[in-house]
């Protein structure tokens, strides 16, 4: 999910110590009423994505229009030049030979999806030279679980979502200002 | 996600039914007599047409025996099938072995499929011994002794220099050692395995591992030969060095669909519940990636023959493109099409790898290309302008495919359907992706 800074976030930060208590947290919390912003692992946990509620991932789609556009590409470079700009005769076989041009529309094929997938990936994760990602809690990189719960975008009360993040097991409850 | 209450007994016992053996006679029988039929419909038309032929030519009698018989018609598509159905039962063994290696523990809930599949390779082996003493000299042109006799007009040099390894004798050595190799290894694993079913432990899991290891090394020697000697050495002159990868790759991607094909049968049926979407879904990745690395290779070896262009090579292509009055063309187009652009398209996304039905849509594309592929290889070579598409062809088919079936299904009552003992079956339950 892509996050832009803003200077007036502010989030509760739920700390879990374990994957099955964080899975059964975000059900609860859920069940509470408490929108929660994102889940942070230092591993991927089956069932996630699923709880969380996060729509079906389009990368799919997304892979296959770059390795269409890298097709088309080469359909269009190889027929224009060798099919109308400047027709030549390579080993006696006819100006526009298709099994000749397979390998590169190929390559083609595979490096955009390649280099599209690199480019979505960061801009779907918002990274980049200049974009300040927001760490909730570092320690979500080593051994602690982070839910994190955007308090702008709650109905609930600060003391509430925290009685509730307490409840479904989380071990503390920071509050994380940006 | 799935808690271990939501997974199904591994109890199963499969049922070959009286209905389905009576189904899978019904299939031979038809099959027999289409062949009958192709058989009499071949011998009374070429066999006059030949007759006239002879009565005109005297001087050529001497080349009596080159002239085309009917019969070889017949053996070709013995040999074809043979060919077809030894890839469909050894890419069984094939896989147990690389899933033991790789210590694979997904794909161990349906494990006994592919374990039943290598079971027919006796079938085919003997068939294939019988072909190569009954009909050997007609289907393969190496067999002629005066193409290595430096005094006849019939001398050829390029296969004289080839006849180290084409020789009656090294041939048959070869033929035995594959199917004695093969088969032999897997009976060992298939023992291992119905008794872990009893006993339990890890024993026979570690030696699993190393007779499948072993068998590993010597398909990567023995599939690339048995290639050269079923298929390639039809085709006497003519040589590919992508001929055993592209056998294999045809091989392996037809046994692939055939164990997706009975998993999904076998579910529809109401066994292997505890089977889930996830399993489905990395089968489809399977026939999926296989599919395209078979036309990977497939386009490596015409692209290599096509830009070089070399007459010796590209007799291959010509042969099977405009030769023999064009018969061969239309197979051709279908082999590419249902091996390549089918599967992948159909195959694509995630949701028709997870529904059965297209799965099975794409198994038997995949199962009938993979034929076509074979036939594209072997018949131009065999019977040239004579072959042809008919009885002969489709209940040739059907007596190996019936047979086959009969075979797997006798197997796969020979234990628990799920290998309940198996080390890596906990995991394989609960597959999720």
């Amino acid at each position: 999910m892509a996050v832009q800074h803003n200077d007036n976030a502010k989030f509760l930060v739920g700390i879990y110590d374990d994957d099955d208590v964080v899975l059964k947290a975000v059900k609860e919390v859920k069940n509470a009423g408490v929108r929660i912003h994102e889940v942070y692992s230092p591993f991927p946990i089956h069932g996630l994505d699923v709880a969380l509620g996060h729509p079906r991932t389009r990368i799919g789609i997304a892979a296959f229009l770059f390795g269409l556009t890298g097709f088309l590409c080469m359909v269009a470079l190889t027929v224009y030049t060798m099919g109308y700009d400047w027709p030549m005769i390579i080993g006696g076989k006819d100006p526009y030979s298709l099994p000749a041009y397979i390998p590169v529309m190929f390559e083609f094929t595979v490096l955009f999806t390649a280099l599209g997938m690199v480019g979505t990936f960061l801009v779907s994760n918002g990274l980049g030279p200049t974009v300040k990602p927001l760490m909730f809690d570092l320690r979500s990189t080593d051994n602690k679980f982070v839910m994190a719960i955007d308090l702008n975008k709650n109905k609930l009360s600060e003391t509430e979502i925290a009685t509730v993040l307490r409840t479904s097991g989380a071990a503390e409850v920071n509050v994380k200002q940006f | 996600m799935a808690s271990i209450h939501s997974i199904p007994s591994v109890e199963e016992q499969y049922e070959f039914t009286a209905e389905s053996k009576r189904k899978l006679t019904i299939g031979i029988i038809a099959g027999v007599v289409l062949v009958g039929l192709g058989a009499f419909l071949a011998a009374k038309g070429i066999g006059s047409h030949e007759h006239v032929e002879a009565a005109h030519g005297g001087a050529q009698s001497a080349e009596g025996h080159h002239a085309y018989k009917w019969t070889t018609r017949l053996w070709a598509n013995v040999w074809l099938n043979s060919v077809y159905f030894t890839g469909a039962a050894v890419t069984g063994m094939f896989w147990l072995a690389y899933n033991y290696l790789a210590q694979a523990g997904w794909s161990a809930v349906f494990k006994r499929v592919p374990e039943a599949l290598p079971a027919f390779l006796p079938v085919t082996g003997i068939l294939m011994l019988i072909t190569f003493f009954v009909a050997g000299h007609d289907l393969f042109h190496w067999t002629h002794a005066e193409l290595f006799d430096k005094n006849s007009p019939e001398y050829d040099p390029i296969i004289a220099g080839k006849r180290g390894f084409l020789n009656t004798p090294f041939f048959l050595i070869r033929l035995v050692i594959y199917f004695a190799a093969w088969y032999g290894l897997w009976r060992l694993l298939r023992n291992f395995s119905l008794r872990e079913d009893l006993e339990g432990g890890t024993e026979y899991y570690e030696k699993s591992i190393k007779f499948g290891t072993a068998f590993l090394v010597i398909f990567a020697v023995t599939s690339s030969t048995s290639a050269w000697d079923f298929v390639m050495s039809m085709d006497t002159h003519w040589f590919s060095t992508m001929f055993g990868w592209y056998t294999l790759a045809s091989w392996h991607v037809t046994g692939l669909a055939i164990i997706t094909l009975v998993v999904v049968s076998l579910k529809e049926q109401g066994y292997l519940k505890a089977v889930n979407a996830s399993h489905l879904h990395d089968l489809g990745k399977f026939m999926f990636a296989f599919s395209i690395f078979w036309a990977y290779v497939w386009f490596a070896q015409f692209m290599l023959i096509y830009y070089a262009n070399l007459p010796e090579e590209t007799i291959y292509y010509r042969e099977r493109f405009t030769g023999h009055g064009g018969i061969y063309q239309a197979p051709f187009f279908v082999n590419l099409f249902m091996c390549f652009f089918f599967p992948f398209l159909v195959l694509m996304t995630r949701d028709a790898k997870r529904t059965p039905i297209v799965l099975k849509i794409a198994c038997w594309g995949i199962i009938i290309g993979h034929y076509f592929d074979f036939y594209e290889n072997i018949m131009p070579a065999a019977v040239g302008e004579h072959g042809g598409f008919g009885p002969i062809e489709f209940g040739m088919i059907l007596i190996f495919a019936c047979a086959f079936i009969w075979s797997v299904s006798t197997q796969l009552t020979k234990g628990n359907l799920i290998p309940r003992n198996h080390p890596m079956l906990e995991e394989s339950l609960h597959h999720d992706i």
